[in-house]
């Protein structure tokens, strides 16, 4: 089923979706199977595998270090794209992968497009690979019904967002305030204001990232966004208390 | 067609959303600044007031004789305000910075001498600035550092990845697209995303349009070939570009060959076989990179060369045949660096020798009546630490036991 009908159904029944991030092979495949686990147990929606890249430049400092510490253990590709497979045989919710642009285009951009068809993964994140630097990205991605998510910054125009909006499916991801991953944002009246302007330029489900922490968080997310996006937060989590603690966090997160 | 911001098959602006505005601001203003005659002349002011434009080239009659070829030809790009050609791209920037109304700078450096020449552009100016540097290249170029902080500039020692040149780019985006209403990030080199290759190669061609000129006057005609030491190949488009459509002028750019191109130890894309075409840093150029795509650890002596990627101008240049591209490894620089000091009492900086490597291993080959020019980015007095150690030298390592030990009573 293609991903933003899949949103659009668990929307019938619930006033906010949670999509959770993980970097794989951080601290281990073993351990990412297991917060899966634990996350599909209580609730998640949606999940974005993060295929580690060398230079995770849109990252804060916590993705960041899984990311270079998961390849410091020689977590390859392929393993990454194998293991994804496993997880959206296992799982039935959506599976999407989140990485930077050179891993798909060393791997060939068909190429692996074709293999996230083959693994049942529903949708790209590509945080510096604009639509216009890509046509053939784009191109195949639609051709095979894996969605290419767009991202909207505050900083983006109604004219840039409607732009986006042309090129991507799935949903939107707005990211919550200017910056990378990790730090804590202000979901304040020019938050709102900025969730407004998105929302009147695409009919597309609104996803908010970006220093998205607790329940309160989603709280202030609940009528004006469609998901939540929570980020770095659970890998804080497991490198301080285990992997068991990710079920009770998300369970207190869905309230 | 060429799409926008690319050459060839190189280039383009692989950058995150939240910078899409900046660069559409960035580009329209260097766009009307290149189609203004009157902001190259204010630069050109600038650099002849400010710095020491235009700079001298010196014939090398020492060791043109020692060789016995080739007239050798020095660019002087260390005689340029903060000791190399950095300062051209950097306070051109600067001059944009101040057409955008924006407050803060930011940049990259690695052998400290961008950092340096943005520090001195920030306190003139009137800018905050913040300088990110690899730890590495922090304990490799200390005076260096030292100078930033004393014109009062925030020097960030990156702890991530190599901790060198490519993660303080890292670093340098990632404050960016945070603080990206107030700030301008002065890309060092002519890398990253477009418009940064195009716009600092016109800064940076004040050099070669410069040398141009001199060889008319000093030699009488154009140089046969031209050489210039490759990081990002900043110093390299400069003195290029104005010879690039001139019949019978070979261009020659040199990387690093670190201990050796084959050792796997270097920071040679162009000329050595590591390199692949990828897609990071926001541009799209020919990178040292493994199979998955991601960065290898590259290695030079120099700390303005070791880089895994290069300009997507020279990529280009490269593949089209355009410019040759060689290596000379670590101990070639050193032994140069020697001869050079001994024969013209001329320090060049460890980047630059690189350059003067290849330039002497062809110039004996060349008749006496042949000229070439040797783009000397930079002074290596920042290379001190570095090349007093290389020589072992004892008094120098007496100088520093015993300052050492004034500091820690
Ligand atoms: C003196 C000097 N030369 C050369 C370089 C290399 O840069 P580029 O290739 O951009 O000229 C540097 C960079 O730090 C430098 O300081």
């Amino acid at each position: 089923m293609q991903l933003e009908q899949h949103l659009r159904k668990s929307l019938e029944h619930k006033d906010i979706l949670l999509m959770t991030h993980i970097v794989l092979g951080y601290p281990s495949f073993e351990v990412n199977r297991e917060v899966i686990r634990q996350m599909v147990d209580n609730g998640v929606d949606c999940i974005e595998m993060q295929i580690p890249f060398s230079e995770p430049m849109a990252d804060g400092p916590v993705i960041m270090k899984a990311n270079l510490d998961s390849l410091a253990i020689g977590t390859r590709v392929e393993e990454c794209l194998a293991f994804g497979k496993e997880m959206a045989a296992t799982h039935s919710i959506p599976f999407l992968y989140m990485t930077y642009y050179n891993i798909i285009f060393k791997y060939g951009e068909e190429r692996f497009i074709e293999a996230c068809t083959e693994a049942g993964i529903t949708g790209l994140i590509v945080p510096d690979l604009p639509p216009e630097q890509s046509e053939i990205f784009f191109r195949h991605a639609r051709e095979r019904n894996i969605a290419p998510i767009l991202i909207y910054s505050p900083t983006s125009t109604h004219e840039r967002m409607k732009e986006l909006d042309d090129s991507g499916s799935g949903f939107i991801y707005c990211v919550a305030r200017r910056g990378v991953t990790g730090k804590k944002s202000d979901l304040d009246e020019d938050f709102t204001s900025y969730l407004q302007r998105c929302r009147a330029a695409t009919s597309k489900p609104l996803a908010v990232g970006f220093g998205i922490q607790s329940a309160d968080d989603i709280n202030a997310l609940r009528g004006i966004a469609d998901m939540a996006v929570i980020g770095s937060q659970t890998i804080r989590l497991v490198d301080e208390q285990g992997p068991e603690a990710v079920g009770p966090f998300i369970a207190e997160l869905r309230g | 067609m060429v799409k926008k911001g690319y050459f060839g098959n190189w280039g383009g602006a692989f950058i995150p959303e939240v910078l899409h505005q900046t660069f559409a601001e960035l580009e329209h203003h260097f766009k009307t600044a290149q189609a203004d005659p009157a902001f190259w002349q204010e630069y050109v002011d600038l650099m002849s007031t400010y710095s020491c434009r235009p700079t001298p080239l010196t014939h090398a009659e020492n060791l043109s004789k020692h060789f016995g070829g080739a007239q050798i030809y020095i660019k002087r790009e260390d005689l340029n305000h903060t000791g190399a050609h950095k300062a051209n791209n950097v306070m051109g920037q600067g001059l944009l910075v101040k057409r955008m109304g924006k407050t803060r700078v930011i940049a990259e450096t690695g052998a400290g001498q961008h950092g340096v020449a943005t520090a001195t552009m920030a306190a003139k100016f009137g800018f905050d600035c913040t300088i990110y540097m690899g730890e590495v290249d922090v304990q490799r170029q200390r005076p260096n550092v030292f100078w930033m902080e004393k014109m009062g500039a925030t020097v960030v020692p990156v702890r991530d990845g190599s901790r060198t040149l490519k993660d303080a780019i890292n670093e340098a985006f990632r404050d960016w697209v945070t603080n990206v209403d107030t700030t301008h990030y002065v890309f060092g080199t002519a890398c990253g995303p477009a418009p940064f290759p195009e716009m600092v190669s016109w800064f940076q061609s004040i050099v070669g349009n410069e040398a141009y000129e001199q060889m008319r006057i000093q030699h009488g005609k154009n140089p046969a070939r031209i050489y210039a030491c490759v990081g990002g190949g900043s110093n390299a488009m400069g003195i290029f570009g104005r010879f690039l459509e001139e019949e019978g002028v070979e261009l020659i750019g040199v990387e690093a060959g670190g201990k050796g191109v084959e050792t796997g130890q270097h920071a040679a894309r162009l000329c050595g076989n590591d390199a692949s075409p990828g897609v990071a840093q926001g541009y799209r150029t020919m990178f040292l990179q493994n199979d998955d795509g991601q960065m290898l650890e590259t290695h030079s002596v120099a700390a303005g060369l070791d880089y895994v990627g290069v300009s997507p101008i020279l990529s280009d240049l490269w593949e089209q045949g355009k410019v040759r591209f060689t290596a000379a490894t670590d101990q070639e620089v050193m032994d140069v660096l020697d001869l050079t000091m001994k024969k013209e009492g001329i320090i060049p900086a460890l980047e630059s020798a690189h350059g003067f490597v290849q330039a002497f291993k062809d110039a004996p080959e060349m008749s006496t009546d042949e000229g070439i020019i040797i783009n000397m980015s930079g002074r290596g007095d920042k290379d001190i630490f570095t090349i007093a150690h290389a020589f072992d030298d004892p008094s120098w390592k007496e100088f520093i036991v015993q300052r050492a030990r004034e500091y820690s009573k």
